[in-house]
């Protein structure tokens, strides 16, 4: 029998990866990887460059299959369903788990129109209403004081950390269970790194977050699991603490502590 | 190796590259002032011969809707040429920009690589064919066709050539489109792919404002080339010079007016010789607004990115 407090401590698997292997072409970028992802924790990515952590992360909003050669195999199982069924749709799978980029990429258009888009294409037509989203996700997405002046303004007059946080509060507007985040940071300054971890570690109490990540400190800072890559293969995975602290490969060792990668 | 490189490389810079270095800008700067030159005589041949018509002309006369420039008592009312212009021109364009635009966004964004690569080519071709063609193609085939749906079309009438002309620069619409719609970059379409897009959303909210500058460019030059274009309308829309809005009807465009007076016995010296000068004046000034305009638009509405 469990206690009550264990039974809240146990949280659901959002994502289930079984056997996922994937190829661009005839490389193999994925090999047999099987890794749950909890809901409403953070869960970092890393592994040096090439190991299969981007295109792992966008595997599961199934953005890999812009590219025409991607083949794959396995499933992953998506509140319970597998998002690579015929009939699972992409477009609802995208509206529920919100992606942001290595680099800022704010549409051409206003900051209060970066943030209504998904909302607007996904039917919200009230004025009154968009303006409410925008400012609560702008909210949340902690940019809302330095832009509430001039939400008409062009979204490139932002800086690079104030339009990384539009695009966070863009794809908080269709409130998603998941946010998909790769490399969020590697294109920031030292100052703006630090207010979007910020911002994650307030996000994470709303939502399950993927993050891929060059940063050890990061990793070690802001997630609750850390599963290490390596040329396609996943090599570890568990709670961030215990990898950092005893990691039981060899070569995640050797990762963390600088050795190689 | 030997030490002697820098010595090689030294002694070489000293001797042929100074001069080539000196010679070559002249030659480039006087390729470049050939067609400025030529530009700014065309311009000034023009204004100084239309000039002689517009002194020997009233000005209530130029703006009027009666064209008889061979008759006993001549008339140089314009009007009926503008219109017939523009009229055969705004036939063309909604032809070439829905057609040219759609085409435009399912080669951008709808066709895989291996599609665009082998249409885009046979679309060009479609430039490449010789305007006379095109204008024949209109008289011995589109108008036949067009007289059996639409009864009490002339032989000879707006409708036929408009549309051919439409046929004829849907190429250039659909490639500067694509042009445009290729160049927005691809993290603008992840990123709206990843809030749930469908490839249509992603193309009609993201792609499409992100290039407008350059699709209404295309637009614009498409106009101009509609403006200009002289054979398919010489050949199919006859040279009536009634001031009329029915595109059943024949007309004459200022392009063809042109090409009927040179052909034909207009004398050396005469109004209705100098008159020429004043149409392809008043052309190259519509052509020019219209090249502004592209530039104020691509301006105007420009969503950097």
């Amino acid at each position: 029998m469990k206690t009550i407090n264990e039974l809240k401590d146990e949280k659901k698997a959002i994502f289930s990866i079984k056997n996922l292997n994937l190829w661009y072409g005839n490389d193999q970028a994925l090999k047999n990887i099987n890794i749950d992802i909890m809901e409403k924790e953070v869960t970092a990515i890393i592994g040096p460059s090439g190991c299969g952590k981007s295109t792992f992360i966008k595997t599961l909003n199934r953005m890999v299959e812009m590219i025409p050669i991607v083949k794959t195999s396995g499933e992953i199982l998506y509140h319970g369903k597998n998002i690579f069924d015929k009939g699972f749709g992409v477009e609802e799978l995208r509206t529920t788990v919100g992606m942001v980029f290595q680099k800022p990429n704010p549409f051409p258009k206003s900051i209060y129109e970066n943030v209504v888009y998904g909302p607007k294409i996904h039917g919200i037509k009230d004025k009154r209403k968009l303006m409410e989203i925008a400012e609560e996700s702008l909210k949340s997405a902690a940019l809302w004081d330095e832009v509430k002046d001039r939400l008409n303004d062009n979204a490139y007059g932002l800086s690079g950390g104030q339009q990384q946080r539009l695009c966070i509060a863009r794809c908080l507007a269709i409130q998603p269970d998941v946010l998909l985040m790769d490399e969020p940071t590697s294109a920031l300054d030292p100052i703006a790194t630090h207010r979007v971890e910020g911002l994650i570690e307030e996000l994470k109490n709303h939502y399950t977050i993927v993050i891929v990540t060059h940063s050890m400190h990061q990793a070690a800072r802001i997630s609750d699991n850390t599963a290490f890559f390596l040329s396609g293969d996943l090599i570890e995975f568990g709670k961030t603490q215990a990898i950092f602290s005893k990691p039981r490969d060899k070569r995640t060792e050797d990762y963390i502590t600088g050795r190689f990668g | 190796m030997n030490n002697n490189v820098r010595e090689i490389i030294l002694k070489n810079n000293k001797k042929q590259k100074k001069s080539l270095d000196n010679v070559m800008p002249v030659i480039f700067f006087t390729a470049a002032l050939i067609s400025i030159i030529t530009t700014i005589g065309i311009v000034l041949t023009l204004v100084f011969d239309a000039l002689k018509f517009f002194r020997a002309v009233p000005f209530a006369d130029i703006f009027s809707t009666q064209l008889a420039p061979l008759a006993a008592n001549p008339r140089f009312g314009i009007l009926p040429l503008i219109n017939g212009t523009i009229l055969t021109s705004l036939i063309a364009m909604m032809v070439a920009i829905p057609v040219g635009l759609t085409s435009a966004i399912y080669l951008s964004e709808f066709a895989t690589e291996k599609i665009r690569k082998r249409l885009k080519p046979i679309m060009e071709l479609l430039a490449g064919i010789p305007t006379i063609v095109y204008g024949f193609f209109a008289y011995s085939f589109v108008t036949p066709l067009l007289m059996a749906v639409i009864p009490g079309l002339e032989a000879k009438n707006a409708l036929s050539p408009g549309i051919v002309m439409g046929i004829m620069i849907i190429p250039l619409v659909t490639s500067l489109s694509e042009d445009a719609m290729n160049s927005v970059p691809n993290a603008l379409r992840e990123g709206a792919y990843a809030l749930g897009s469908t490839r249509l959303e992603v193309a009609v909210k993201v792609v499409i404002p992100a290039a407008i500058s350059g699709i209404i460019a295309s637009f614009v030059l498409a106009i101009s080339r509609a403006i200009g274009e002289t054979m398919i309308v010489t050949i199919a829309s006859g040279s009536s010079k009634n001031f009329t809005f029915d595109i059943t009807k024949s007309i004459q465009t200022m392009t063809a007016y042109i090409v009927e007076f040179t052909s034909g016995d207009a004398g050396s010296g005469t109004v209705g010789y100098y008159s020429l000068y004043a149409v392809g004046l008043i052309l190259f000034v519509f052509t020019l607004l219209m090249n502004l305009l592209a530039q104020y638009i691509s301006r105007k509405y420009r969503e950097e990115y």
